[in-house]
């Protein structure tokens, strides 16, 4: 199936798409990586609010490249998901609906999905130039002394994702090679 | 003596920074793109056409390939002729500053491995230098991303692994790494010499042109072999399932001591970059 979705993302939407779907994605979605994901959770330690909203959100693990003058954003594929397994079941219990990344996820993670019906979606990593192309806007919300790791909020147009794995806990990341290897052996 | 100056390496580590970074070298676009040709299975010749139409639009919008634009490794081979005209390794860090300033690339370096905190310019570099005869200067920047970085191993074998230890220990390292390396990968592999001389070799196996051969016919062929084997695992681009989990192995080998048999494994994404210049 292919979906077009627009942030933010209710359960009641996540919770129906299946690893293996498709995914155009439309609206406002923030970037975090591994610094930006560990001074969140110390944020929460300290029993503060979180400088963005993640209730019903969306998180592109991503650092892109410094923009040109004129354009949004530089090259801006996703970063690889597992460094920030340590902290994503804490924000997927707050809200969290989406994981934008690439690479395999912890146990731990896929649990918290399924009690959240969160998803985590894939983009092509490597595809930095021609994702860029899908970000409208880029604003810095906070951490710019992060550098490429700071937290920014992308306003994106039809990014095209693939569900990895889903609320049920299915992984195309097991069953995509799997298909391949039983059709090869026909 | 030839002369040159620290000023002109400077110069030239920059502009390879950038060059690397925003084009793939022949022999690697044109992996890509064959293997978009040959691949059959749907979703994986869907994702290496979106490869390919990543080059393209990199080449279109002068951006680079990838976000990750690397840790730079800088290697050198310098003709021992040459006499260089100030600081060497400050000459080379300059380059590093000013290609990835200059040229809009990710600063992806900290100043500490464990307290962390971003340099801000991409440096230091990672230096590697020979001196070799003659009189000039090579110079090979190879900046590498940290996604395929992080899923190379390292593996010190018994000499009663033998053959059959080495190509294991490859397959099991692909196998493990799994979508998270950006396949299509590059595999570079480094049998022999000591822990460090190992992972060296695994390096520098990745500069070699994508799908050239080991001069020894019994590491072609090991290479050929696990090349075939790896793209029998299943993975496929991005892990999504399919043929190509990667464009080509490479192996260099170095003599090594009586009681070992050291492997690395280092591995490159569809991104593997490298541009070099004789000076």
């Amino acid at each position: 199936m292919e979906y077009k979705l627009t942030t933010p993302l209710t359960e009641e939407v996540t919770r129906k798409l299946r690893a293996g779907d498709t995914v155009l994605l439309s609206g406002v979605i923030y970037t975090a990586r591994d610094a930006a994901h560990k001074r969140l959770c110390e944020c929460l330690d300290r029993g503060e609010e979180l400088p963005i909203d993640v209730k019903d959100a969306a998180i592109y693990y991503a650092g892109p490249t410094p923009a040109r003058p004129g354009q949004a954003i530089g090259a801006c594929g996703p970063t690889t998901s597992y460094r920030m397994d340590a902290y994503a079941p804490r924000l997927l219990h707050l809200g969290l609906k989406a994981m934008i990344g690439k690479g395999k996820r912890s146990e731990q993670v896929v649990e918290a999905m399924k009690e959240t019906g969160a998803v985590y979606l894939a983009a092509i990593g490597g595809a930095g130039a021609l994702m860029a192309s899908r970000v409208k806007t880029a604003q810095l919300v906070c951490y710019e002394d992060l550098g490429s790791e700071a937290i920014r909020r992308l306003e994106v147009e039809e990014m095209p994702l693939t569900v990895v794995i889903d609320s049920l806990g299915n992984n195309l990341y097991q069953t995509g090679p799997q298909e391949y290897l039983s059709a090869q052996q026909q | 003596m030839r002369e040159i100056s620290a000023q002109t390496i400077t110069e030239t580590v920059a502009r390879l920074c950038m060059e690397s970074n925003n084009r793939l070298s022949a022999d690697m676009e044109n992996a890509v793109r064959s293997a978009f040709e040959t691949e059959q299975w749907p979703i994986a010749k869907t994702t290496l056409k979106t490869l390919c139409d990543n080059l393209d639009a990199a080449r279109d919008t002068g951006l680079p390939i990838c976000q990750d634009t690397g840790m730079a490794c800088v290697f050198c081979e310098i003709g021992q002729e040459v006499h260089i005209q100030g600081d060497f390794e400050a000459a080379i860090h300059a380059g590093v500053a000013r290609g990835y300033t200059e040229g809009f690339l990710r600063k992806s370096v900290v100043k500490d491995p464990i307290r962390r905190g971003n340099t801000g310019d991409n440096t230091p570099a990672i230096i590697h230098t020979r001196i070799v005869p003659g009189d000039k200067l090579k110079i090979t920047v190879a900046p590498k991303g940290f996604g395929s970085e992080n899923m190379s191993r390292l593996g010190m074998l018994k000499p009663s692994d033998g053959e059959q230890g080495v190509k294991d220990f490859v397959l099991e390292t692909v196998r493990l790494a799994g979508p998270n390396p950006c396949p299509p990968i590059v595999v570079g592999v480094g049998v022999g010499g000591t822990f460090e001389k190992a992972a060296l070799l695994a390096k520098q196996a990745l500069l070699r042109p994508v799908g050239s051969h080991h001069p020894d016919p019994y590491y072609a062929a090991m290479e050929q072999e696990l090349l075939e084997k790896i793209n029998q695992l299943g993975i496929g681009p991005q892990g999504f399932g399919g043929e190509t989990t990667a464009l080509g192995v490479q192996i260099e080998t170095y003599p090594t001591h009586i009681a070992g048999m050291p492997v690395a494994v280092n591995i490159n994404c569809h991104a593997t970059r490298h541009k070099e210049a004789v000076l």
